[in-house]
């Protein structure tokens, strides 16, 4: 019992605490979505796309997540620009942006010649870190983007099913398409502290990616998805301040622990199930 | 007069050689002039057509000759090139509300997370707005829809586990519990079997009946012939518009398949894809062209 209260008593463990908590929240719940509209290499993209926001707002001495949302919503816009000005598939075209930005953030990054530890912490995540100030934005844009998806959750769900469906009888599809990347951008604005720009698309696709193997059920989907999501996360947190390892890689391999631990003992693909089978 | 003629006529007059009750009807959908296509293609060309309210009209022509084209400009979900469209009384995609689409099967992703009941409920969603959740109305409606196709008791079924009969069952529902004044279905009865086929069309005129509108692309010439009411020949532009016999007459085949047309003595045999696969495994998907959604 002490192992898990002592750490609490450290405001930075518990800052720590409710940023993954919220974050894993956010995460589970776009990244169903993300799940479900194909859009994993673009989280990925849009991730990796805000690193040169992220530097030049550390050179301009301005707000991180100002720099960060200019560029994923950027090059959101400038990947959907791309792919239908050059009659590219959209992968293409996210492949190009996604590489070219995250080149963009490396070469600026080399221009600066002193310590530089901070930017380190948005590349792989630096949840212990997080200032009060930054907990209490984190929490809002959170808040927001789950506000959004909750007074939108049936039109993205039909938009998501079947666009020509759901187009024909007056859902906005092209509107909705763009809203979600932008939520996507700002999910990503409110992880990149916690688990870094490299690994995002871990918590964005993985709880989503185990619901999936345990159900066929939306409504479960976003249930199991939301308990992988927050609870991976504070596990992980907790087992990085024992292990003195990096709290947003120790997050991700636990969510990919619980994903392959579904994968091992789910009704659809597990191993015990398929053994059953041969033995009867 | 050949038939051919006659059918132009007929479209160009407006049905004016029409004897069926629906000639006096008001106007549901007026094309004119229209042309549409995907990037520098043109798909439709010079359409020129009236289709009536409580009208039950096939709409039938080779794999290519822009039958979903059609049925998408109809439902606003493709913007015409040039010419006028006026879809119930108001331009393409306004009067959407009112409008019910059935997707052709091979563009859904049947492994999605959603049960029949779900998808009959999405039927609901567009009329109920952002904030409302499905109420007991909602529920009524999708419970009737769902008797009326005879699904209720697969309410909480996967759609992925239905066969291919069922899954039209399911997307007709979802159209019913909409309660559109336009029905637009994209190959209703492609791949379904015989019993499903007729379940589909008899529900299908009892809405024409009740002054519902619909309009359906179809491969099946013989259901085209003798469940529809009326017959709209497309290859590029309308051929031929008219009562369903249309769709026996050899010079409109001839004119609408052109070299895929085999016809023997006063049989005509068509050398078109017109079979199917209702046995595909659950999940499978047929793709042909495009994609179901663009991920950008």
């Amino acid at each position: 019992m002490g192992a898990l209260l002592d750490p609490l008593q450290f405001a930075f463990f518990q800052r720590g605490l409710a940023a993954a908590v919220m974050v894993g929240l956010v995460t589970a719940v776009v990244g169903s979505y993300v799940v479900l509209r194909g859009l994993a290499f673009m989280g990925d993209a849009l991730s990796h796309a805000a690193f040169p926001g992220v530097v030049a707002a550390y050179l301009v001495q301005g707000p991180f997540y100002l720099g960060a949302a200019i560029a994923a919503i950027g090059s959101a816009l400038a990947i959907g620009w791309v792919s239908r000005r050059g009659h590219l598939r959209s992968d293409t075209a996210i492949g190009v942006i996604f590489a070219g930005m995250f080149a963009l953030g490396v070469f600026l990054f080399s221009t600066i010649h002193r310590y530089v530890g901070d930017l380190f912490g948005f590349l792989f995540g630096e949840i212990l870190a997080i200032s009060p100030a930054d907990l209490v934005g984190l929490l809002l844009l959170g808040g927001g983007v789950l506000a959004v998806m909750a007074l939108l959750w049936k039109e993205l769900l039909y938009a998501t099913f079947d666009p020509l469906g759901a187009g024909a009888s007056g859902l906005p599809v092209a509107a909705l398409d763009y809203l979600f990347l932008a939520l996507i951008a700002v999910t990503i604005v409110v992880s990149v502290q916690t688990v870094g720009i490299i690994l995002i698309v871990a918590m964005l696709v993985t709880p989503a990616a185990t619901a999936q193997l345990l159900t066929s059920r939306f409504s479960s989907m976003i249930v199991i998805a939301i308990a992988v999501g927050v609870i991976s996360p504070v596990v992980g947190l907790y087992v990085s301040y024992w292990l003195d390892t990096a709290s947003g890689a120790t997050m991700v391999l636990v969510e990919t622990a619980v994903f392959l631990a579904a994968l091992a003992l789910g009704p659809r693909t597990g191993l015990l199930r398929v053994r059953r089978a041969a033995a009867g | 007069m050949s038939a051919v003629d006659a059918g132009r006529a007929h479209a160009a007059e407006d049905h004016q050689h029409h004897l069926h009750a629906a000639a006096e009807a008001p106007a549901t959908i007026v094309l004119r002039g229209l042309t549409a296509g995907y990037d520098d293609r043109a798909a439709l060309e010079g359409i020129d057509l009236t289709i009536r309210q409580g009208s039950l009209t096939a709409v039938f022509g080779p794999n290519g000759g822009g039958k979903s084209t059609l049925l998408k400009v109809i439902a606003g979900l493709l913007r015409p090139w040039h010419g006028e469209a006026e879809i119930l009384d108001a331009p393409p995609g306004e009067a959407a509300r009112r409008i019910a689409y059935v997707t052709q099967a091979e563009l859904v992703d049947w492994s999605f997370p959603v049960s029949v009941w779900d998808v009959a409920m999405m039927g609901r969603y567009p009329a109920l707005g952002l904030v409302r959740r499905p109420g007991p109305v909602d529920r009524g409606a999708v419970h009737l829809a769902l008797e009326q196709v005879g699904m209720a008791q697969h309410a909480r079924t996967q759609i992925g586990q239905l066969s291919g009969g069922q899954r039209r069952r399911v997307f007709l529902a979802r159209a019913l519990a909409a309660n559109p004044e336009l029905y637009l279905l994209d190959e209703p009865v492609t791949g379904v079997d015989a019993t499903t086929q007729e379940d589909l069309m008899d529900l299908l005129e009892a809405e024409a009946r009740r002054g519902k509108t619909v309009v359906a692309t179809t491969h099946d010439l013989a259901c085209a012939a003798s469940r529809f009411h009326d017959v709209v020949a497309l290859n590029r532009t309308v051929i031929a518009h008219g009562p369903s016999e249309l769709v026996l007459d050899q010079e409109v085949l001839r004119q609408t398949y052109g070299g895929h047309l085999l016809v023997l003595g006063q049989q005509a045999v068509l050398l078109d894809d017109a079979h199917h696969h209702d046995e595909a495994a659950p999940g499978e998907a047929h793709h042909h062209e495009g994609q179901p959604r663009s991920s950008a």
